[in-house]
């Protein structure tokens, strides 16, 4: 084995020297990709067993396990070092990222490890965000793949700029120089297309260890560097950042007293020094920089990838989310963004449904238009889509409900980079790429008007409500609130109904039944209630609505108080047994797709204002209820 | 204009400062698990770094055992106080009530007064983020787990239904009653500790540096007699100079025999060493996944 990853003799002779050196080690994060059989985890375990990350205990176990559930007969199984849990184990397959950690005497290396089945996408998109570097496997006796395509295409997306590609299983092609140079020659020529214009290619056995750790004996033809040497001497993403103008995004206000006030986060580009002139996004507000406060000393200067506190001279107004910036060269603000986004959940994105975006520290509300389109990650061809599904990729505007600072993703990956966030689940649904600000945004300004919405409310004397109710198709929605208008109307309340049909005759003609046009149906309704609530009435709206995330996108629409949901709960086979307009007989009859309760959900209300059960109470009594309990 | 190469180290006391930031500004009660081990000396080193001049803006909780070494329980009280920090003890009151001790109840020691006593303190205190100090490079079901490592209710962890965790975006949402255990460590491997420890003067327990003390050999564990409640079976103490790379539980945790008192002696054992880490801790020894299973069931 080559002498660098010797034990050092250093270690035995002078500890202190050799801790000196080591402390100046870089890190470099890097991500393996490669289908099931190219050999990946064989190349890992390789790696951490090379430099000597193995541990006889370990070893013995690997030992035992290769000849109990390993595929390389009495030979140590490398791979097993990796499989890490138990459900994978049994199916021979790695389920998710995992990271392992390995040194050599120049570098600390952290390796993202992902699988290459269905879930390639997500997970691959996950290890590729922080990565500097990827390593493409290519199986020698297979050449350029499907898979090698998209895992290409993957990682450029994500930014990545050091590809290598390591063409694995030499060994099987007897080291052969032509099979390499012809396997190249076809990467270049996609990789070309797809705007990757540099590569390292390098030729290697991850089973026999050929190139990786030390020179392959076999390929005496080849004089390029070995897997490892490549990794040791390649530039760092963070040296490149440092050149860049400065931003930090703030994280945390730090006020444990009146006299000290720093703003603490981590410097996404550039550098800082004290007494630099910044600006502060989205306010645009200027001062310089007092101090940079740390527990070991203030610092002159700091750097992209430190996390600090900066105290500024002037007080002004800075929280968390907004950033920091060079003062003559701020980032863009902007609520509307082209951008890329990737589907990481089994439940398809619903355009126009509101979710949380995060980018950097800072949290809004979102919603997806429709996709413009959806890229074939294997083809690279654009495909017309009217969602994104799981492992989907596809480009779409993104429109947030106030203006953040951001910067296009090409130029930072912290202020370009977001994940998308469902807001009933909590969980995270997606990840998006910005490429552009649409300036639609800036050029259509709120029209002040004079006469203000309390001033509507006042002349009508009465309080403005919108009264929401909610309910599977004919549960009697439409009964109850043409009975509640009436009864406000002789109490002269002034008020308006919509209607779930009638609208869809006129302002929703143009929307279906699917999920997305539910969606934006609801959007609509909202907007016009809203508008009917600003000039002072009472609107009563009867609509299935069946999702919960646009119920509370109203309500988030309303003034807090404002927005009262009313569930009319009849049982679906309740409804079913009514069935006053025979829709629930077509839709059993496979006459009409997407009906509410047979082959599309109904998310009933957790905690509706009120709850209306209409197998215990008729029409009339249930208006009554209504009233009773909004008019005291 | 001059660049500065982070060292591997300036990036991980970065990352580990950014995962603080996040999970104070977005988590509504959030506790530092503290277990007085070298990677909780780490932990609560960076959190001071993380909020100067502020103390941390979060308490220190010690699920206790009773079953520490006695080194432990003092560096414990000393640390809390150094750093500005409230310190708050648990301890399982139904092991308390049954005298749950690893002599006599074998697996159910580690069950009750360590999972069992961490679920029942985030409970009773309605903590819903809790940093705890493990490492991807200890075990491999950890090397899988996120940053932000997201529990059920009931504390539960689902292997399969992790968030994907991009860029430095870290996903702290959940509903009322879930929760979060954060790993700030996540990257850091054993060497990265010492290192660190050794550059920024960290105060560890002074178990970890070799001294004359009382041992016993049992089931292969080199034990140390830490105080009179161990049962001795006609065994007779040794004086062995020994120290401990891992801590926990005395009657649980295996020394090595060592003349390191320094921690460059310390290092340069490790790294001429041919075995693990956790090779010292009893509860690996069951079975690969065993791990893995305890985690589900809310072990940290």
């Amino acid at each position: 084995m080559d002498d660098i990853y010797k034990t050092d003799a250093l270690i035995t002779e002078n500890i202190d020297a050799y801790l000196e050196t080591h402390q100046h080690k870089t890190m470099l994060r890097f991500i393996t990709c490669g289908s099931v059989d190219d050999g990946k985890s064989t190349l890992i375990g390789r790696l951490l067993y090379d430099s000597k990350m193995i541990f006889e205990d370990q070893l013995a176990a690997l030992e035992a396990d290769s000849k109990r559930v390993g595929t390389q007969g009495e030979k140590i199984d490398f791979a097993l070092l990796v499989d890490g849990l138990a459900a994978e184990r049994e199916q021979g397959i790695t389920i998710d990222v995992a990271y392992r950690f390995f040194a050599t005497e120049k570098r600390k290396f952290i390796v993202a490890d992902t699988p290459g089945h269905e879930q390639y996408t997500r997970n691959m998109v996950t290890g590729a965000s922080t990565a500097d570097l990827a390593v493409i496997l290519i199986d020698a006796r297979k050449g350029v793949l499907t898979q090698t395509r998209r895992h290409s295409y993957l990682a450029h997306l994500l930014g990545i700029r050091h590809i290598m590609l390591a063409v694995n299983k030499m060994d099987l092609v007897g080291y052969d120089r032509e099979v390499f140079d012809r396997i190249v020659a076809d990467y270049r020529a996609f990789a070309e297309s797809i705007g990757i214009i540099e590569f390292t290619a390098v030729p290697i056995s991850g089973l026999a260890g050929d190139n990786i750790a030390s020179p392959s004996a076999a390929m005496g033809w080849y004089d390029g560097p070995t897997l490892l040497n490549h990794l040791e001497t390649v530039e760092l993403d963070q040296s490149a950042d440092q050149r860049k103008p400065f931003r930090m995004a703030v994280q945390w206000v730090n006020r444990p007293n009146l006299d000290f006030r720093g703003f603490a986060g981590t410097i996404v580009s550039g550098q800082i020094h004290s007494g630099d002139e910044v600006r502060v996004l989205p306010s645009g507000k200027t001062s310089s920089v007092a101090k940079i406060v740390t527990l070991d000393g203030d610092l002159e200067r700091a750097v992209a990838g430190q996390a600090v506190t900066i105290c500024l001279a002037d007080e002004i107004d800075c929280s968390r989310g907004q950033v920091i910036t060079a003062a003559n060269s701020p980032v863009e603000v902007a609520d509307q963004f082209e951008a890329t986004v990737i589907w990481m959940e089994e439940d398809d994105m619903v355009p126009g449904r509101a979710y949380w975006l995060k980018l950097g520290p800072q949290t809004v509300s979102v919603t997806i238009a429709q996709p413009k389109y959806q890229i074939n990650v294997n083809t690279m061809e654009h495909l017309a889509a009217k969602t994104l599904d799981l492992n989907a990729i596809g480009v779409a505007v993104v429109t947030t409900d106030r203006d953040i600072p951001f910067a296009p993703y090409e130029d930072s990956r912290d202020l370009g980079g977001f994940i998308l966030i469902d807001k009933l689940t909590n969980r995270t649904v997606g990840a998006g790429l910005i490429h552009f600000a649409l300036r639609r945004a800036s050029n259509i300004h709120w029209q002040a008007t004079d006469i203000s919405r309390d001033h509507h409310a006042s002349l009508k004397n009465q309080q403005p409500m919108v009264l929401w109710m909610t309910g599977l198709s004919g549960s009697g929605k439409s009964t109850i609130a043409n009975l509640v208008e009436k009864k406000l109307a002789r109490m002269n309340r002034h008020t308006f109904l919509l209607d779930g049909d009638n609208v869809r005759h006129g302002l929703n003609k143009d929307l279906g039944f699917t999920d997305a046009d539910r969606v934006e149906n609801i959007r609509r309704v909202g907007e016009v209630a809203k508008l009917m609530s600003d000039a002072g009435l009472i609107v009563i709206t009867a609509f299935i609505s069946p999702f919960r995330s646009e119920r509370e996108m109203v309500r988030g629409m309303m003034q807090p108080g404002e927005f009262v949901e009313i569930f009319i709960d009849t049982p679906l086979d309740e409804a079913e047994k009514r069935d006053v307009k025979g829709l629930y007989a077509k839709a059993r009859a496979g006459e009409l797709k997407n009906f509410t309760g047979i082959d599309s959900p109904y998310e009933p209300p957790e905690a509706p204002q009120i709850r209306i059960d209409t197998t215990s109470m008729s029409p009339e009594e249930a208006a009554d209820l209504i009233i009773a309990k909004l008019i005291p | 204009m001059t660049l500065q190469a982070l060292t591997h180290l300036q990036r991980l006391e970065a990352e580990a400062i950014h995962i603080m930031r996040e999970v104070v500004s977005e988590a509504e009660k959030p506790v530092m698990l503290y277990s007085v081990g070298k990677d909780s000396a780490v932990m609560l080193h960076l959190a001071r770094k993380a909020f100067y001049p502020a103390p941390p803006p979060f308490p220190l909780l010690h699920v206790d055992t009773t079953w520490k070494f006695r080194e432990m329980y003092a560096l414990r009280d000393r640390a809390a106080r150094k750093a500005g920090m409230q310190l708050i003890v648990y301890q399982n009151p139904e092991a308390v009530r049954r005298g749950i001790n690893p002599f006599d109840h074998g697996g159910l020691h580690t069950d009750m007064w360590k999972t069992e006593g961490l679920k029942q303190a985030l409970d009773l205190h309605g903590f819903d983020a809790a940093f705890g100090g493990a490492r991807r490079d200890e075990e491999k079901s950890r090397a899988k787990e996120r940053i932000f490592s997201f529990r059920t209710a009931a504390h539960r962890w689902d292997p399969k239904a992790q968030r994907p965790e991009l860029w430095r975006v870290y996903n702290a949402r959940k509903a009322k009653g879930e929760s979060m255990r954060v790993f700030p460590l996540s990257n850091w491997t054993e060497l990265d500790i010492w290192q660190y420890i050794h550059l920024e003067n960290v105060e560890i327990v002074p178990l970890y540096f070799a001294a004359e003390r009382p041992t016993v050999i049992r089931d292969g564990l080199l034990l140390m007699v830490d105080d009179d409640r161990f049962p001795l079976n006609d065994e007779k103490p040794v004086m062995r100079s020994v120290r401990f790379r891992t801590l926990g539980c005395y009657p649980l945790t295996g020394a090595v025999e060592s003349r390191a008192t320094t921690l460059p002696e310390i290092i340069q054992e490790m790294l001429l060493t041919t075995t693990s880490e956790r090779q010292g801790r009893a509860i690996d020894h069951d079975q690969a996944a065993s791990m893995e299973k305890k985690k589900q069931e809310g072990y940290f």
